[in-house]
């Protein structure tokens, strides 16, 4: 009799969770939104909250190359840290409007996409994040050694920015609620941005290039600038967030160029689950929560980042959203 | 005048070699293990920092340095063999992005252990007696210790070609790199030459750590440059060339003591512009990648 119950139960749910899961993929970019406005009354902390939404926009960048197009770059925090550098000096050191400096912020990433790009996508496969690697520890130096614009070791501090001016009404930049809508607002438009990319003909071709390049190429299309236009859009989407960071902690760290911050990409879309929409964003939460937890108990953090990175490599390599996907298809 | 800055020359090339020999012993690490298994290791800056470390707690525990060349590659080398074995082989046949983030992962977890027992804070390291000095060696007085790391490195190329060359071990190693699918055919356990060669492999950038101890000392963040500087050569020379992993490594060593005489503040940007450059015109790097020593 509980058996019976039991399986005339299941089939329901898994009914009801697979409606809401196409549901989802409808309508992701405006439930995703829903979930942003939501989301400061549910977090601990405004700031955290802030982080995980830059974070995520940022892993979002990442995952169009990584989990869409298929290919692992070790080089996305150049794009990030050339972002958040570009809007940094635009308010530090030439006295720009808030919004001119995200603007060039976004105008760092492509840039310092377009030029990564260019050399990387010449070698494929292996070699890709080697390369990737490399040329964004390059501009690590390049950055570090310009000590007059950047700040070098110190990091550019001073990247104040008090009230936001939009159309005649004044933001008060510094109240932490404001703060997080106005970079929610970004992040959200950028969310449709991305769903739109995905949705249009482009983003068929980018999905069709990850599963099989010799049938992209026989269906006429060129696969390495396919490969180069997409590296550039996703710095366009890095450099966004790399800016929003600087907004957000007026200061750069010059952290923010290291490798450890490329890894720390491939880490929340690994979480999450690279090549889904929600992932990235699921992925920074987990972690940033998770790493506010664990420092409260030990400075070592780094070494459950490491046994993380392991786990879910060998036993968990669709991430936690790619995970709840694939259950409710079967 | 002409005659000093020829000298001075003369000394910068020793002292590029000298450099270029610790690239050299982790670049035919990297090439070697990509070789045969296709797996990037990304943990093996972490491995030659585990050198360094291991090598300083042994001589702090009175080992000498002689003891401790044979001892460090060893227990690298150990490490390099349970690592495959527990944590690389399950991801084989599972795309060549999984082992790279694998060994990503654990460069994190190596790097934090280290912390946890030898504290952030670096330690310098004392040149062994016998090889404090300098030597004339034609151009002018060249540390001794800088020599004793080209010798070192000239005898670990030497032995481990006589070993690829003149064993049968050699042999199904170099025709494993070529087919593996053909040496399993041939009833070759081909797992037990994965397991060895990465643990040569690691063992090799164990010594590579432990030699450069003594000219800067040790941090635990001392893998991460020089990881992206071994990527670099082995993308200039070719991966899964060993011969490219040589000559490249030289190559990356003299450019960057060469930048650092001229323009000091570009030392270590030059070597990213010189792999630019190889990317442009020859993507492959200068030895393409053919089989294993070819």
């Amino acid at each position: 009799m509980l058996l019976g119950s039991a399986t005339s139960v299941a089939p329901d749910t898994s009914e009801r969770m697979r409606g809401f899961l196409s549901f989802a993929q409808r309508r992701r970019a405006w439930l995703a939104a829903l979930f942003l406005i939501l989301f400061p009354l549910v977090a601990p902390f405004k700031a955290l909250a802030a982080m995980i939404l830059i974070y995520g926009l940022y892993a979002l960048g990442f995952n169009i190359l990584f989990g869409y197009l298929g290919l692992l770059s070790f080089g996305h925090s150049a794009l990030f840290g050339t972002g958040a550098y570009f809007c940094g000096i635009a308010i530090t050191h030439f006295g720009l409007p808030w919004w001119a400096a995200l603007a060039l912020g976004v105008l760092g990433g492509v840039l310092a996409a377009a030029a990564i790009g260019a050399l990387a996508i010449r070698t494929l496969g292996i070699y890709f994040a080697m390369v990737t690697l490399a040329l964004s520890q390059c501009l690590y130096y390049l950055f570090y050694e310009a000590t007059d614009w950047t700040g070098g070791e110190n990091g550019l501090t001073g990247v104040n920015v008090k009230t936001i001016n939009l159309f005649g009404f004044h933001l008060d930049f510094v109240n932490p609620i404001v703060h997080y809508y106005v970079i929610a607002a970004f992040v959200i438009v950028a969310l449709f941005a991305l769903s739109r990319i995905l949705a249009s003909p482009f983003g068929a071709v980018i999905e069709g290039v990850r599963e099989s390049e010799a049938r992209a190429r026989a269906s006429g299309i060129d696969v390495a600038r396919v490969r180069f236009v997409t590296f550039v859009v996703s710095g366009a989407f890095c450099g966004l967030a790399g800016a929003l960071l600087a907004l957000h902690l007026s200061i750069v760290p010059i952290e923010t160029m290291h490798y450890d911050t490329s890894g720390l990409a491939v880490m929340m879309c690994l979480l999450g689950g690279m090549g889904t929409f929600f992932g990235p964003f699921i992925g920074a939460a987990i972690f940033l929560l998770l790493e506010n937890l664990v420092s409260l108990y030990t400075v070592h953090w780094q070494l459950i980042v490491g046994a993380a990175f392991i786990a879910c490599v060998l036993f968990f390599p669709r991430g936690v959203w790619g995970t709840i996907l694939q259950r409710s298809r079967t | 005048m002409a005659d000093l800055t020829l000298q001075l020359l003369g000394l910068q090339l020793f002292t590029g070699i000298a450099l270029g020999a610790l690239y050299v012993l982790l670049a035919i690490g990297l090439s070697l293990i990509f070789g045969m298994l296709t797996v990037v290791n990304f943990a093996h800056g972490a491995f030659y920092m585990l050198g360094a470390y291991v090598g300083l707690w042994l001589l702090m525990h009175g080992v000498n340095f002689w003891t401790a060349l044979i001892l460090v590659p060893l227990a690298i080398g150990a490490l390099g063999l349970l690592v495959e074995r527990t944590l690389i082989r399950p991801l084989y046949g599972r795309g060549l992005d999984y082992p790279l983030l694998l060994t990503f992962g654990l460069s994190y977890m190596i790097v934090e252990l280290v912390r946890v027992f030898f504290g952030n804070t670096g330690y310098p390291v004392d040149t062994p007696d016998v090889l404090q000095g300098a030597v004339d060696i034609g151009v002018g007085y060249f540390p001794l210790y800088r020599l004793f790391v080209i010798a070192a490195t000239v005898v670990v190329l030497v032995g481990l070609w006589l070993f690829l060359e003149r064993t049968s071990f050699g042999l199904i190693v170099r025709a494993g790199a070529r087919d593996p699918e053909i040496v399993r055919i041939l009833g070759v356990n081909i797992a037990r030459v994965w397991l060895i060669v990465f643990g040569i492999g690691t063992g090799l950038a164990g010594l590579a750590g432990l030699l450069a101890a003594p000219l800067q000392g040790v941090i635990p963040e001392m893998g991460g440059p020089i990881l992206a500087e071994s990527f670099v050569v082995t993308v200039v020379g070719g991966m899964g060339s060993l011969l490219g992993a040589v000559v490249a490594g030289l190559l990356v060593g003299v450019v960057v003591s060469m930048t650092s005489l001229f323009a000091p503040e570009m030392s270590r940007v030059a070597i990213f512009a010189l792999m630019a450059i190889v990317l442009l015109l020859r993507p492959q790097g200068f030895f393409g990648r053919a089989g294993l020593m070819s």
